[in-house]
Order: structure tokens, then C-alpha cells, then sequence
């Protein structure tokens, strides 16, 4: 890690957001108590971990990024467990009702389903009634329909004033469920702000993708593609490319002109509002999935 | 027909992955390669033979003083003066090994144990008490009978014992039972604290507020309920289809166990302090507990290794452990009698423990 100032404020959710090895999982790691920073200070709920760990403990609720629970206990067995650590929390039924595990309460962990069992660290994390809950990236390896369950999970969470602070490396999690966005990416924070804020520091309108047929790629350069209006940053992505437009109408309309002109033929032409991705391209030539 | 036969280029293919595979894990290739031949060797040394083994005659000490009541009846001078010659004869024989008891009692008890193979007593009329089930006591019987010479088979009584305690499976058994409670200890405890490291249930577990005390006294009380089922099906299959005996109080057998137990239930909790997988643990304890299967006296006793070793192999916990089970069950020593064997233990259950504290490895 290199010079991470972090502030999370009760009632928001903060995501931590980067590639893998970004250190995000060593930062949160380092607010749950699990790793002793070299330098700095920790503060969680008003608290150090050096002062009154308990006192944290009791409070907070965490869903670790690889946990794989006792396969041969249920559902309700796995929750009792983690219930029996804390003195003050949520009846076990209530939390198996708000991750929609009521009907599998008698399950047992192997006959679970990723997403399934998925919920259910985030259920352990519940049980207690946390104030603050730490999520290590809580839909990595799910399908969309099990991803957007847990979105649904933590937004009731938040609703209600809890306050969350989570790792992942899909943007549409960080747009969704972010108040504040923390970019990462070699142990360093890049970018942060509302999601909304750091996408509006790109100034740009939308981005284009542009593929040419087979062949025809050599047609464009650079330069020239730059110089068209409303073009900010052009980058060649294997055969396609990439284009930071800040004008869509006037550059889409110059770039089909352009292409004309050369003779290019195209495969697609795709436009979209930038998204945090855009940003973290933008920021570091890499893509989030790049690791 | 034929395309069931194998085909020669995937066959070679598959037979090297296989050997890569294998010679790749030192473990399987210590078990398969260094293990026997290092066991062939152990065992071979132990049962080395060499002129066979002398037979154990117990005497009770000559002058009658605590040989009972009937000695100090006997009036026939004679008779002790004829005891004290065949204890010298039977001295004088290097095929046969006197061991002298104070008491009558004491001798009886020997004989039981199978720590004597045969008794020789200057009662009226003289004796030699043996257990005919041994084959060792037979050969006693030939051997006593040729040191004291052909006159006197007559004259001399033999007495078969029919109270149980001298046979293999009498030595056998608490053996097995020590075994199985430090197998039990070492595998309850080290399997499943690898398991919730590997799956970082352990990792998990310490974000909450649970204590770590809390998480190890759960394998010490369900250790302890195993203990129980464990011992009553291996000692009531031994005490009531075998009829080995449990001379011993329940309680202080109980205890012992119980000891036992917890000695084990320690060192697992040592061996597995700091190792991350399955396949890690399985390695430890079995090197663990090689050592002990051979030489603490389970199938056989200790004393076969070298003078020089056996201070060594006593002070192992399956050694102290198999002694005191033997003690409480064939001699029926209650648990004041089995101080040294006590002492090994609990230093072998308070340091381990308090060692993997310290350097157990939570994340």
C-alpha cells in the first residue's frame, strides 16, 4: 500500500474499486483487524483496534472474499453458530428471510448453490445487526440474476442506516451500490468520489467503439482520428478501436465521414456513456479485468 | 472388439503424467519408497533373535518369611533346604532367569501379568504354577525340569493358573486401546482445525468477537464425549468377548483415559498449530505418531530395542500411556501407583499446549 487515506461516513457505502492487486483486500483487511498496518492509524465506529477490539467486533458484520463454510452443517446450524458469538443481534429467521434463504434453512452447505451460499456469508454477517458491514467482494464468480439478489441484500442494509464498505472489480457494482467510489490500483488510490463526479472529471460525452472488417484497421491513424471534432483520446484495442469523444453527435457524424473517405468498412459502431471503467482505463491504459 | 484394447501412444502419455504426478509429492514417495525398508530394519533389529530368550522363573525369597502360612507350618526342614537347592540349581542354569519376590503376593501377581513365565514355590507339597495358554510357560516347564533334574518331576506339583492376564492379547490389548486414544486425539483435533484453516472458517471466525478459548475448549469437550463411546466399545469388546481384564477401579481406569486423552488432544492441537492443509497435517501426524506405533510398546514390548534407546521410547506419551493401561488393567494398579507414567504425560499434555498457543496460526 502506498499512502491510502481512507474516511467512510456512517449511512454511505464506500467501494473500493480496482483491479486484482490493487489492495483492496489488504486495505479492508487491515479495517476488519486481520492485518497490522506499517504505518498510520485505524479508526472504525470511534474505535482502534488497539483500544477496544472487542468493541468493534460486537459491531461490525464481515463477509471475507474466500470463505468456504462447514459443508455438512445447515443453513440455520452455519447462522446459530455465528449468532452464538455476539451478545446483541437479529433473530436467525429474519435474517434468513432478508437474504431469501427461508426455504433452504434446512439445506446443507454442500447442497447449496453459489449464489445461495453467498448469501449466506452475507447472512452471517447480519446476524449480528451490525453497523458496519465489510464486504470483500460479494458477487465474484456469481450469474447477473445472483448478483443483483445481493445488490437488492445491501441496499435494504443501507436504506435502513447501516453503513457499507466494499471491494470489487465490476463497475456496475460500484455504480450501483456506491455513494463514494475509491479507485485503486497499485496499492494507491487513483480516483475517488461519487461515482458521478469521477465520471464527469473525464469531460467526456460518451465513448465510441469502433471495429473495422478484417484488414481494414491499417486504413485509420491515430493522428488523423484525434484530429476530428470532439475526439479527446483515441487507443487501439487489438483490431478495434477506442475513441473519448466529448461531442457525440459532431464526432460520431465526422468519424462515419471519415471513414467514407478511407474506405474502411465496418464491423460495429458502438456508443455509450462513460462508465467507471472508462475511468480506470482513462487513468492507467489498463482495464479493470486486466488485473 | 478391438477398440477396446488400449492404444500404445496415449498409453505412454498417460503413464508418465501418472509417474510425474506421483514422484512429484515427497510424501507418497517416503511412504512408498523409504518407509519400508526403514520399518523392515527397525522391526528386523528389534527381532534380531540371537540365542533365545531365557525363561523368567519367580521365586518367593527363601526362609518362608512371607511365604504364607503353609511354609511356616512346614515343619520339614528338608523341604526348604531342598528349595533353597533347586534355587540354586535353577540359578546355576543360563536358560533360565530367577526373579526373586518378597511376598507371595507379589509373585502371584507377576505370574498373571506375564511378567514371570512360571513360579516356582517351596510350599507343601512344592509347585510350579503356570498358565498352560502360553507357549512360553511350556517351555518353562521343560526347562525348570531339567535344571532341577530328572529325580525330582515327582515330587513337584504343577499348578495351571486359570485367571487370565498373561496371554498376547492381555499385553496386546492396552496397547490397541492406547492406540486408538492417541489416533482418536491426534486426528479429531488435527483434521479438523487444518479443514477450518484451508477453508478460512478459522480466518472467518476471527473477525467476530468469539473467544479463542471458547474455540478450543469445543474440541476438548467433544473430544471428551468421544473418549467415552470410544471406550466403552473397545473396552467392553475386550474385557467381554476377549475377558482381558480390568483389574483396576472404573474410576481410576476412567481417569487414566481421560489423561490420556487430553495428552493427545494437545500435542494435536501442536502438530496442526501452524500447518494450512489437509494433505500438510496428514504428513505430521503420521510422523508423529510412526515413532510411537513401533516403539511404545503396542504390539511389542520395548524392552526388544537396545538398553541404550529405552530411556528414550519410556518417555514418549503413547509408551507412558500403554504402561499405565497395562498396569491398571493386567496388575490392577490404581492411579497413585502409576506417578512417573502420569508425570510423562502431563508434561506432554501442559507444554505442547501452551507452545501451540502461542504460535497458532489463526489467518
Amino acid at each position: 500500500m502506498d499512502g491510502l487515506d481512507l474516511e467512510v461516513r456512517r449511512g454511505t457505502c464506500v467501494a473500493l474499486l480496482g483491479p486484482n492487486g490493487a489492495g483492496k483486500t489488504t486495505t479492508i483487511e487491515m479495517l476488519e483487524g486481520l492485518l497490522l498496518p506499517d504505518a498510520g492509524t485505524i479508526e472504525v465506529l470511534g474505535r482502534t483496534w488497539g483500544t477496544d477490539p472487542e468493541g468493534i467486533r460486537e459491531r461490525i458484520g464481515v463477509q471475507l472474499q474466500e470463505t468456504r463454510l462447514q459443508e455438512k452443517v445447515t443453513v440455520l446450524e452455519t447462522l446459530r453458530l455465528f449468532r452464538s458469538f455476539y451478545r446483541r443481534g437479529s433473530d436467525l429467521t429474519s435474517v434468513l428471510e432478508a437474504v431469501g434463504l427461508t426455504e433452504k434453512r434446512d439445506a446443507r452447505v454442500e447442497n447449496l448453490s453459489g449464489g445461495q451460499h453467498q448469501r449466506l456469508s452475507l447472512a452471517c454477517a447480519l446476524v449480528s445487526d451490525p453497523e458496519l458491514l465489510f464486504l470483500d467482494e460479494p458477487t465474484t464468480g456469481l450469474d447477473p440474476q445472483a448478483r443483483r439478489r445481493v445488490w437488492e441484500i445491501v441496499e435494504s442494509f443501507t436504506a435502513e442506516g447501516g453503513t457499507v464498505l466494499l471491494t470489487t472489480h465490476y463497475m456496475e457494482e460500484a455504480e450501483r451500490l456506491a455513494d463514494q467510489v475509491v479507485i485503486m490500483d497499485a496499492g494507491r488510490v487513483i480516483a475517488e468520489g461519487s461515482p458521478a463526479s469521477v465520471i464527469g472529471a473525464l469531460h467526456a460525452d460518451s465513448i465510441v467503439h469502433l471495429r473495422p472488417r478484417d484488414g481494414f484497421a491499417e486504413r485509420l491513424a491515430r493522428d488523423v482520428l484525434l484530429s476530428l471534432p470532439g475526439v479527446a483520446e483515441v487507443r487501439r484495442e487489438g483490431a478495434a478501436f477506442r475513441l473519448v469523444v466529448t461531442d457525440t453527435q459532431a464526432s460520431v457524424g465526422a468519424l462515419l465521414g471519415h471513414l467514407t473517405t478511407v474506405g474502411v468498412e465496418l464491423d460495429s459502431l458502438q456508443t455509450h456513456a462513460p462508465t467507471l471503467e472508462d475511468v480506470f482505463v482513462a487513468l492507467t491504459g489498463k482495464h479493470l479485468r486486466d488485473g | 472388439m478391438a477398440r477396446f484394447l488400449p492404444r500404445w501412444a496415449e498409453v505412454v502419455e498417460l503413464t508418465r503424467h501418472r509417474t510425474l504426478a506421483f514422484v512429484r509429492q515427497p510424501e507418497a514417495v517416503f511412504w512408498v519408497f523409504a518407509f519400508p525398508p526403514v520399518l523392515a530394519a527397525v522391526l528386523g533389529f528389534a527381532f534380531q533373535g540371537g540365542e533365545p530368550d531365557p525363561s523368567i522363573i519367580g521365586v518367593v525369597e527363601a526362609s518362608g518369611a512371607g511365604a504364607g502360612p503353609s511354609s511356616t507350618l512346614d515343619p520339614a526342614a528338608p523341604a526348604e533346604a531342598a528349595a533353597a537347592s533347586w534355587v540354586a540349581r535353577l540359578e546355576a542354569d543360563e536358560r533360565v532367569q530367577v526373579r526373586r519376590f518378597a511376598t507371595r503376593a507379589e509373585a502371584d501377581r507377576a505370574l498373571r501379568g506375564g511378567h514371570v513365565d512360571a513360579l516356582v514355590l517351596s510350599v507343601a507339597p512344592p509347585e510350579l504354577r503356570l498358565d498352560p495358554v502360553r507357549p512360553e510357560a511350556e517351555v518353562a516347564r521343560l526347562r525348570v525340569l531339567v535344571a532341577l533334574g530328572a529325580s525330582d518331576p515327582e515330587r513337584l506339583a504343577i499348578h495351571e493358573l486359570t485367571e487370565r492376564g498373561s496371554r498376547y492379547v492381555d499385553f496386546l490389548f492396552p496397547g490397541l486401546l492406547g492406540m486408538s486414544v492417541m489416533g482418536t486425539g491426534l486426528w479429531s483435533i488435527g483434521f479438523a482445525v487444518a479443514d477450518m484453516r484451508q477453508r478460512k472458517v478459522l480466518k472467518r471466525m476471527l473477525v467476530t468477537p468469539m473467544r479463542h478459548s471458547s474455540f478450543l475448549a469445543s474440541f476438548v469437550l467433544s473430544r471428551m464425549m468421544f473418549l467415552a463411546a470410544e471406550l466403552i466399545l473397545i473396552v467392553g469388546f475386550g474385557v467381554w468377548v476377549l475377558d482381558v481384564p480390568l483389574r483396576a477401579t472404573l474410576l481410576s481406569f476412567t481417569v487414566l483415559c481421560a489423561l490420556g486423552a487430553f495428552c493427545f488432544a494437545a500435542i494435536g492441537l501442536l502438530a496442526v498449530a501452524r500447518v494450512r492443509t489437509i494433505e500438510g497435517i496428514s504428513g505430521v501426524l503420521n510422523v508423529v505418531m510412526l515413532p510411537m506405533w513401533i516403539g511404545s510398546g503396542v504390539f511389542f514390548s520395548y524392552e526388544r530395542f537396545p538398553e541404550a534407546i529405552q530411556p528414550l521410547l519410556r518417555a514418549l506419551p503413547l509408551t507412558a500411556l500403554n504402561d499405565a493401561l497395562r498396569a491398571a488393567m493386567i496388575d490392577g494398579a490404581e492411579l497413585g501407583q502409576a506417578a512417573p507414567e502420569l508425570t510423562i504425560m502431563l508434561i506432554w499434555t501442559v507444554l505442547p499446549f501452551f507452545l501451540a498457543l502461542r504460535i497458532f496460526r489463526w489467518a
